[in-house]
């Protein structure tokens, strides 16, 4: 009966398991976040620990602007990333990008028929802007038959293009400097207070609140439909969800967040804020819950040391903080603890230990089996990948998992012989070898010599379930097809 | 008339506009649009730290500098493609503003240094300042594009491969990622010469724009490379000139505005693939397809009376979904063709020309072929059914078409002039 291997319930051993959702998930985000606050909190008080004159104590330091600028970029870096996640998700990173250049424009305007960079006027504006780029990219792809890639291009430029030409043209009087929008000054923005009734909390605090609120309250309302449209389209349409209005509206508050966020980190930077700490949230965790907390907690260890090393290297605030994104981002490609290269790499070299060590002991117990018994040596097992260098590692590390397992011991005329425990290992190993090669054999039109091979690698990966699977479907068969005894179970 | 700096501007942009438009149209082929836009904003830690690291504005240790930091930032963003989980449009995001934000962060650190900030002169790369060329900024970009147009055209068999079928360039085991990153090189190139007239953002405008207007006018290579070349000459000659004229306004966003209506009006009128010539051919191709239909009507009216019979308006709409106005639009570009003529008799009416009725027969040919052909094999229909060619015989062999014809005329479905005034239908041979 085929269909009773592979079993359901076996997974694909060769396949990297997807992480689950782990109850120290929690612990290393709070653990990551507290010694990213912690850290950028004891720099930060080096740092203003050096402005001191000598008369003055720490007690009497003026906190105040740094930590507001902080506040600043942290409000608006994790509006950033958490809609920027489904940006990522829904592979849409650069209409992200296209956006944050296109509302240009509808800023200019706004601020042509208003008079002021803020407020409501300003919002709505971007967010038809946003849906505008959009649906143009869309009707030019389709209407002239480009691809999408270049009608965004086509559209974005020429759109802040225009706002540019809009803004030198006839802004020229008020307080709109491209270079603003484009860079941000957090520094600024820190520091304009309103005057004394008022709260004191600096002015651009209320509207990028106000939108990390609106992006708050979004997410949670539309939770479900976010994550089928990012995950399935074909899902959502097929349940009745409207994709295009959650593809907008998606559109129309990542223009929104783009528009209130200028004031910190500028148009392009915004970029930064929206794509990386997304894209790397999504290197950490297959779980969109956990996706948005390690977003957001990336985004506010940007913000936090964006600000100290800025300060330190007295440059721009907006800038370091896209470098600390990025940091962040090549720490978890490297040490990710699943997708990344490190973790990677360890476990295929721990595959190669495990195989390299069962290879020496299969060897060993044929041999005893056959009678003679002669030394060991790992040579052979890692020969594809020895010319590398990582195959000597691999031996080094196969004789060490050998002893350590206590597998095999020299034995009075200085050879190395299986132990008892070592001889159990082993002869489960031959047992899966010809276990499979007997199945292979009945089921499937193979040439004898081809089977060796085939079982050669399967053995690393049957465990005794499958082994007495097999066992069963070959209803006590006592030798493989080569004729050699089938070691019985060992319990 | 000019003054002598209009005029090296107006030459080193329209020069830079027609080799960005060269090299950039290879990468609106290659799906690779926003690459471009990657590789500007990669390129500014590169000529920031190039700058430091020289201490004075030295162009071709800045250019080297931006073109090494560009080229990372491509082989980072392919890297990411290939080795993590990274997506495509996730890793150019992450590298361009991770790189621009470096970028950023060097040129205020420079801004801020004593006497070094002033001279750096920096700033023209993010906005870019045409108004500064100079003589030797104009030989730089010709002699850039004169390398680049060199490569092309030496390597112009594999380039074409790489940019219409990758897979065909790799199974001759052409060296495809090379070539890819030459490619990338040489449109890295273009970006770091005319950074300093555009600047960082509108940059890539000037390599989008002119490959994709091109497009819309021509489906070869060789003119697609020519026409983007004339293009981008022609936006930066246009771009400049208004920028000029208008004095306000700053060259770099007009410069890309030209651009843009130039793309819009080849998408519009473009002799290949634009909108309204799609749509004329559209037309043009439903008439084909009508007339066939019209004629078709016609012989099987002929046919199953036996003699010729006049065709009216009403015939039509009652044998098909045409409206009234279809159907007399369709009989009157028959009439034109000289496929029928008005009855003496009957203004309103038509009876079939002799040159009508030979189209007609082989037109109901065809179209029984098609049919018997696609009732006898329909699991063929997606691979060979060309409905719109009248005739079977490109599509099919002519052992199958034998067949098909035989068993028509054994149906007694085969048109044939043959008896048709004397024999009722049933008695055909």
């Amino acid at each position: 009966m085929m269909e009773r291997f592979p079993s359901a319930k076996t997974p694909d051993p060769l396949k990297p398991r997807a992480p689950a959702a782990r109850p120290w998930q929690a612990l290393s985000l709070v653990a990551y976040l507290a010694v990213g606050l912690g850290l950028g909190l004891v720099a930060l008080r080096w740092q203003v620990e050096g402005t001191l004159r000598p008369e003055q104590s720490l007690l009497w330091a003026d906190f105040t602007s740094p930590l507001w600028t902080i506040a600043i970029g942290v409000l608006t870096n994790v509006a950033c990333a958490l809609l920027g996640c489904y940006l990522v998700l829904r592979r849409m990173s650069l209409l992200g990008d296209a956006i944050s250049h296109a509302v240009l424009p509808g800023l200019a305007i706004a601020f042509l028929l208003t008079g002021e960079l803020s407020g409501w006027p300003m919002f709505l504006g971007a967010m038809a802007i946003g849906v505008l780029t959009s649906v143009l990219t869309q009707a030019i792809a389709k209407l002239g038959k480009v691809s999408e890639d270049t009608s965004m291009g086509v559209v974005f430029t020429s759109l802040f293009a225009l706002g540019v030409v809009l803004i030198m043209a006839f802004a020229k009087r008020a307080h709109i400097d491209a270079e603003c929008i484009l860079f941000g000054n957090i520094d600024w923005a820190s520091t304009d207070w309103p005057p004394p009734p008022y709260w004191p909390v600096p002015r651009s605090v209320w509207p990028l609140g106000f939108s990390l609120l609106l992006t708050l309250v979004y997410v949670t309302l539309f939770w479900k439909e976010l994550k089928i449209v990012s995950f399935d389209p074909a899902l959502a349409a097929a349940m009745g969800l409207s994709v295009p209005f959650i593809h907008y509206s998606l559109m129309a508050m990542v223009a929104g967040i783009s528009v209130t966020s200028f004031d910190a980190v500028g148009s392009i930077l915004v970029v930064a804020m929206l794509v990386v700490p997304g894209a790397t949230a999504a290197l950490v965790t297959d779980r969109l819950s956990w996706m948005l907390a390690w977003a957001a907690t990336f985004g506010i260890v940007s913000a936090v040391f964006g600000y100290v090393l800025a300060a330190a290297l007295g440059t721009s605030v907006a800038g370091m903080m896209a470098v600390v994104a990025g940091a962040q981002l090549t720490g978890a490609v490297i040490l990710g603890p699943h997708y990344g290269l490190a973790s990677r790499w360890l476990r295929n070299l721990s595959l190669a230990v495990r195989i390299a060590s069962e290879d020496v002991i299969a060897r060993l117990y044929r041999e005893e089996e056959r009678g003679a018994g002669s030394g060991f040596g790992v040579q052979g097992s890692g020969g594809r990948s020895r010319e590398s260098g990582v195959g000597t590692m691999v031996e080094w590390l196969a004789e060490f998992r050998l002893r350590n397992n206590h597998w095999v011991a020299a034995d009075a005329g200085g050879q190395q012989r299986l132990t008892d425990a070592g001889r159990t290992a082993a002869r489960n190993l031959v047992r899966a070898h010809r276990l499979w090669e007997t199945y292979l054999d009945t089921h499937f039109d193979l040439p004898r010599d081809h089977l060796h091979d085939a079982a050669e690698r399967m053995e690393h990966f049957l465990d005794p379930e499958l082994q007495a699977e097999l066992d069963a479907e070959l209803a006590g068969v006592a030798t493989d097809p080569h004729g050699k005894a089938i070691p019985r179970k060992e319990e | 008339m000019l003054k002598y700096n209009t005029l090296v501007v107006l030459a080193g942009v329209s020069l830079l506009g027609a080799s960005a438009g060269m090299v950039g149209s290879f990468a609106v082929l290659r799906k690779r649009a926003l690459t471009g836009d990657a590789l500007s904003h990669a390129a500014l830690p590169g000529l920031c730290l190039a700058f430091l690291f020289m201490r004075e504005r030295n162009v071709p240790a800045m250019l080297l500098g931006a073109l090494a930091s560009g080229v990372a930032g491509i082989m980072i963003i392919s890297a990411l493609r290939r080795w993590t989980r990274v997506r495509e449009d996730a890793a150019i995001g992450s590298v361009l503003t991770v790189f621009f934000g470096a970028g950023i962060a060097l040129l205020a650190a420079i801004q801020k240094m004593e006497g070094l900030g002033s001279k750096a002169g920096l700033d023209s790369y993010i906005f870019g300042k045409t108004a500064g060329m100079t003589r030797a900024d104009v030989y730089l970009i010709l002699l850039a594009g004169v390398f680049g147009l060199v490569a092309v055209a030496i390597l112009y068999k594999e380039f074409l491969s790489i940019s219409f079928d990758i897979d065909f360039a790799r199974s001759l085991g052409w060296p495809v990622y090379l070539l890819d990153l030459l490619l990338m090189s040489l449109v890295a190139l273009a970006v770091v010469i005319g950074l300093p007239a555009v600047g960082v953002v509108l940059i890539s405008a000037l390599l989008i724009m002119p490959g994709a207007a091109a497009r819309f006018w021509t489906d070869r290579l060789s003119t697609l490379l020519v026409l983007s070349g004339v293009f981008g000459f022609g936006v930066g000659l246009v771009g400049t000139w208004l920028s000029a004229t208008l004095d306000q306004l700053p060259a770099g966003p007009i410069i890309v505005l030209s651009g843009t209506a130039l793309f819009v009006v080849s998408m519009l009128l473009g002799s290949q693939r634009g909108i309204v010539a799609r749509w004329i051919d559209q037309r043009r191709f439903e008439t084909t397809l009508g007339l066939r239909q019209l004629l078709k009507i016609a012989w099987e009216r002929e046919e199953a009376a036996g003699r010729p019979v006049a065709l009216a308006t009403g015939d039509l709409v009652s044998r098909k979904t045409w409206s009234e106005a279809r159907a007399n639009q369709l009989l009157s570009s028959a009439q034109s063709a000289g496929f029928v003529r008005p009855i003496a008799s009957d203004i309103s009416s038509f009876e079939l020309t002799p040159s009508g009725r030979d189209e007609a027969l082989a037109a109901t040919r065809g179209q029984r072929l098609w049919e018997a052909f696609l009732a006898e094999y329909p699991e063929q229909a997606g691979s060979t059914a060309n409905l719109a060619s009248l005739s079977i015989e490109d599509y099919v062999p002519p052992a199958v078409v034998e067949q098909l014809t035989a068993q028509l005329r054994a149906a007694n479905r085969w048109p044939s002039r043959r008896g048709r005034e004397s024999l009722p239908p049933g008695d055909n041979p």
